[in-house]
């Protein structure tokens, strides 16, 4: 296949045929929803996350209505309660994170050139887990059993079963379903962009998107893992009556403040920075120049990224720590505003420098721009502790998070919606109606949250359900209501502009003109995704490479055809792009939905202490998985393929260079985070008790020493299996994955051992003890089952001394497991020993 | 000096290099957050660890003007014409050397803020 073999319109034609049948959807009723091609499952989480979004503004305008005028009496306390929680929550798990996921599922291969993700089935098990999950949340106001602890459900309200009903184990049951499959997305993503980019596109060549998507997807991974270990935690004491946060059995209520706000502030910029990179991307589009401060807005998504972990206790402000700690967290509050504002100077130059074109989505760009700097500024007034300590918990702050995140999250969305609607649908929404809906909500946003500044300066506080006349407060939130109607309107408008557009014509092809390679979208899209994988030579292809968009057409790039019948796409490396293997992606299954649904069972059953039942979920959960897992990592029919230009690139990879490596490697990441999260408990009671578990029995050293030792084995034996395997050696490396799996299971018994009389209901300490052993033997547990997984494989003749990637990636889980174990074990054997 | 500074050039350039800057700052803050909350909370003060902080955040800075040198020579490595962003070799590396050297600035200013309440506020209260 050469360049001139593509002249044949013939060849191209068979060619198209051929990957027209490869990527064609399923149909049928049912079937059709078994579907994994990014496209279609990109979508549906779209469509998905915007109907939550709808729906909890519908609770906002409830709220609205009861606070317009003193002494309202439309809902009862209790029903505002949950109103302002579910609002809040849905907002946020439910639309601003998964709406980032959604349009980056959508959108990364298409920014990358690549037919689609590298694990489009993990993309739907996410939209499925999502799906279920948010409906369950959401669904709960219906059977007023919707949690009504506030968003962050501090405890002890929370956690106390007198205080607080079913909501809350709704709440952190559902939530953590919907963690996992935030987790899953974020692997998805990193791995997209580091191993699916097309052959040419360096780092430095990379859409700014991707770089924003990288970085975003990086910080879940570590900030989702702290809250997923607090919702552990809660949930064992709502359950089990362990006492983490009840202070009368050495718990502390601050400990799930820490751990959800670690989780909380990186949040905020999880929700802003992929928004911003709308702007990254559709700003030089509108400025017909390349975007100025490429580097620069590099430094300021990593900067911020980082930064944004040195956040969190400006939400504690006010909890009583001492001021030396509040004087660090707030000094990186105010430090972070330099990368924040550093992009927003890069796109102002860009327009600047650039010849404007003003169209709709810049209308929504610039506008929100200017919302978020409104909220960007009192951010950074109540990063002042002692202004903090005067707005704390008032409309002061309500009116400062919805300008940041209307203005840097929800009115960004909607121009990337005007901006990247063509690219989906192959049409263009309406100018006219896009300007009314921006203006009426540009000042409905402004009449419902500027108010609120005063209200709250006045002293009015948060999640109140009514406040008394004398306040003289009532004309404000008057105005607020009647802004926030405004608000709803201007959505009304945006909602019908988009239920219009399937009565208008098709646009032409990139009709904004863009240099970005999203552009080569056809508007009569085929599933395909690219018909040829192109050679990068610039930031902007469309505009710098002559002949760019024939050159793709005519499949004279790489890969133009799909001669195996097989789902392709291209593998590269992470700095520099150069390929590195073709990889055979997932089809179409009812695998992912079937293994989110028995997921969804687990968290679900377990709300209502339904544990027989979600024991055996756990079990469906695990043969989903395996069956799954079964039919990855093929040994191909040949050793390599030719991808046109006269290169050949293997069919099967291991190790680092291989997505397979990365995603275990990356949710291993996630789960020794989540980890960290419950050993920073430990030290965390031990700090706050002078004698940390004296009086009670702790676990010894003997047998916390036994159990590592045991551990420390099962990972030996697999490093030697991986080893010797790789020499060719294949029944010692079989021995030794049974060696190694008996050792974890016998560290699992050990490891129980040590828990002999510990009752963890009477106090933190051995209940903190028992949290991290039960964590270190069930990563023994799924540490045995991929041994032995690993071993069926080796018998079922599906892994070979040259395709060992089954090995090579329990192997990654085996180094994280061996740290669990060193940490879990070394803490609650030898620490108590120090005497300090 | 200048010779070091040039076979800096050399040095291997990665994504973990990237954020080696930002990386100093947040074990910077790390310690200093622990620190400060285990003594306040063990000790019941502070007052007499500021030589060590000084030390730690002297430390710190060093690292991270290290940083920012080595990064300010390869984003200077000669070959490639203006405006340096194409797919090229020592394009690619210019890039991420600039970009280190930009954490690197941004670093060393949180660094400082981080250090700066220290001057001021010497107790748990």
């Amino acid at each position: 296949m050469s360049l001139h073999a593509q002249d044949d319109p013939q060849l191209r034609r068979e060619q198209e045929a051929r990957l027209r049948e490869v990527w064609k959807p399923p149909t049928g009723w049912f079937f059709r929803w078994t579907d994994v091609n990014n496209n279609r499952i990109g979508v549906w989480y779209t469509l998905t996350a915007f109907g939550f979004m709808l729906f909890a503004g519908v609770l906002a305008l409830i709220m609205r209505t009861q606070l317009a005028v003193p002494d309202n009496d439309l809902v009862s306390a209790n029903t505002f309660n949950q109103l302002f929680t579910l609002h809040g929550s849905m907002m946020m798990f439910l639309f601003a994170v998964p709406m980032f996921e959604a349009v980056s599922i959508i959108l990364l291969p298409q920014l990358l050139g690549a037919r689609d993700l590298p694990f489009p089935r993990l993309s739907a098990f996410g939209y499925w887990s999502f799906l279920l999950g948010g409906v369950f949340v959401g669904g709960s106001i219906f059977f007023n059993a919707a949690p009504d602890g506030g968003w962050f459900m501090y405890p002890p309200l929370t956690t106390r079963t007198d205080l607080s009903g079913l909501g809350a184990d709704i709440w952190m049951l559902g939530l953590s379903f919907i963690e996992v499959s935030s987790v899953a997305a974020a692997v998805e993503l990193i791995v997209g962009v580091f191993k699916c980019r097309p052959p040419g596109m360096r780092l430095n060549l990379m859409p700014l998107y991707a770089w924003y998507i990288l970085v975003v997807a990086v910080m879940i991974l570590f900030a989702f893992p702290p809250l997923i270990a607090g919702d552990l935690l809660f949930e064992m004491e709502r359950l089990l009556g362990w006492p983490f946060f009840d202070a009368a059995k050495g718990g502390d209520p601050l400990l799930w403040q820490h751990l959800f706000w670690i989780f909380g502030h990186p949040e905020v910029y999880i929700v802003f920075l992929p928004s911003i990179a709308l702007f990254a991307m559709l700003i030089p589009t509108f400025a017909q120049r390349h975007l100025l401060g490429y580097p620069w807005i590099v430094l300021a998504a990593v900067g911020t990224a980082f930064l944004s972990f040195g956040l969190w206790v400006h939400h504690m402000f006010a909890t009583g720590l001492p001021k030396i700690s509040l004087a660090f967290f707030s000094a990186a509050s105010e430090a972070v505003a330099i990368p924040t504002g550093v992009q927003i100077f890069a796109f102002i130059a860009t327009l600047w420098a650039g010849k404007v074109k003003w169209s709709t989505p810049l209308l929504y760009a610039s506008g929100s721009l200017a919302i978020f700097v409104i909220g960007g500024l009192t951010g950074v007034m109540v990063a002042i502790a002692p202004f903090d300590w005067q707005a704390h918990d008032t409309y002061f702050i309500v009116a400062h998070l919805h300008y940041v995140l209307i203005g840097g999250t929800l009115l960004p969305l909607f121009g990337g919606l005007y901006y990247y609607w063509p690219l989906i649908t192959g049409k263009k929404l309406s100018d006219r109606l896009g300007r009314i809906a921006f203006w009426i909500m540009f000042v409905g946003v402004n009449l419902t949250f500027f108010p609120m500044h005063l209200s709250g300066l006045e002293g009015m506080p948060r999640r109140v359900f009514t406040y008394p006349a004398d306040l003289n407060i009532g004309w404000l939130n008057l105005a607020s209501t009647a802004g926030s109607y405004l608000f709803a309107a201007g959505v009304l408008v945006l909602v019908v502009d988009l239920a219009l557009s399937p009565t208008r014509k098709k646009a032409v092809r990139n009709p904004w003109n863009a240099g970005t390679l999203e552009w080569l979208a056809h508007p009569d899209d085929e599933d395909w995704g690219i018909r040829s994988v192109p050679l990068i030579e610039s930031r902007y292809p469309i505009w710098d490479q002559p002949g760019f968009v024939a050159k793709v057409d005519e499949g004279r790039f790489f890969l133009p055809d799909a001669e195996e019948g097989r789902r392709e796409t291209i593998i590269t490396s992470v700095l520099d792009a150069k390929p590195v293997s073709v990889i055979r992606l997932g089809t179409p299954s009812v695998k992912p939905m079937m293994t989110a649904v028995a997921l969804g069972g687990v968290f679900i059953l377990t709300t209502y202490h339904l544990y027989l039942l979600s024991a055996l979920s756990g079990v469906v959960t695990l043969a989903c998985v395996l069956w799954w897992l079964w039919d990855t990592a093929e040994i191909p029919e040949k050793p390599e393929k030719p991808i046109g230009h006269g290169m050949h690139m293997p069919l099967y990879i291991s190790g680092p260079a291989a997505p397979g490596w990365w995603a275990m490697f990356i949710t291993m990441m996630a789960d020794a985070t989540a980890f960290s999260g419950l050993v920073f408990g430990y030290y965390f009671y031990w700090t706050i008790h002078p004698d940390f578990g004296a009086g009670f029995d702790g676990p010894g050293t003997y047998w916390p020493i036994v159990a590592l030792l045991l551990s420390l084995a099962s990972w030996a034996a697999t490093l030697a299996a991986r080893e010797v395997h790789a020499r060719g050696a294949v029944p010692p490396a079989r021995a030794l994955l049974i060696a190694g799996a008996v050792a974890a299971l016998a560290s699992l018994a050990v490891g129980l051992r040590c828990l002999d009389g510990l009752d963890p209901k009477a106090n933190v300490y051995p209940a903190i003890v028992w949290v991290l052993v039960i964590w270190t033997v069930v990563h023994a547990a799924v540490g045995a089952i991929m041994q032995l997984y690993t071993l069926a494989r080796s018998l079922a003749g599906r892994m070979d001394p040259a395709h060992d990637a089954d090995l090579r990636n329990i192997t990654v889980y085996q180094h994280f497991f061996a740290l669990t174990a060193l940490v879990a074990y070394l803490t609650i054997g030898l620490f108590p020993e120090a005497g300090l | 000096m200048r010779r070091w500074l040039r076979r800096a050039r050399d040095l291997r350039v990665t994504l973990w290099t990237l954020i080696v800057p930002p990386t100093t700052w947040a074990v910077h803050f790390l310690f200093s957050y622990l620190w400060a909350a285990v003594s306040c909370a063990k000790l019941g003060s502070w007052a007499r660890f500021p030589t060590a902080f000084a030390i730690g955040t002297v430390a710190a800075l060093l690292i991270i003007v290290a940083a920012g040198l080595i990064a300010w020579q390869q984003a200077r490595t000669p070959g490639a014409p203006a405006p340096h962003d194409e797919g090229t070799e020592i394009d690619r590396l210019r890039f991420l050397a600039y970009s280190t050297l930009l954490l690197s600035g941004l670093s060393f200013i949180a660094v400082l803020f981080t250090a700066a309440p220290v001057i001021v506020l010497s107790d748990c209260r």
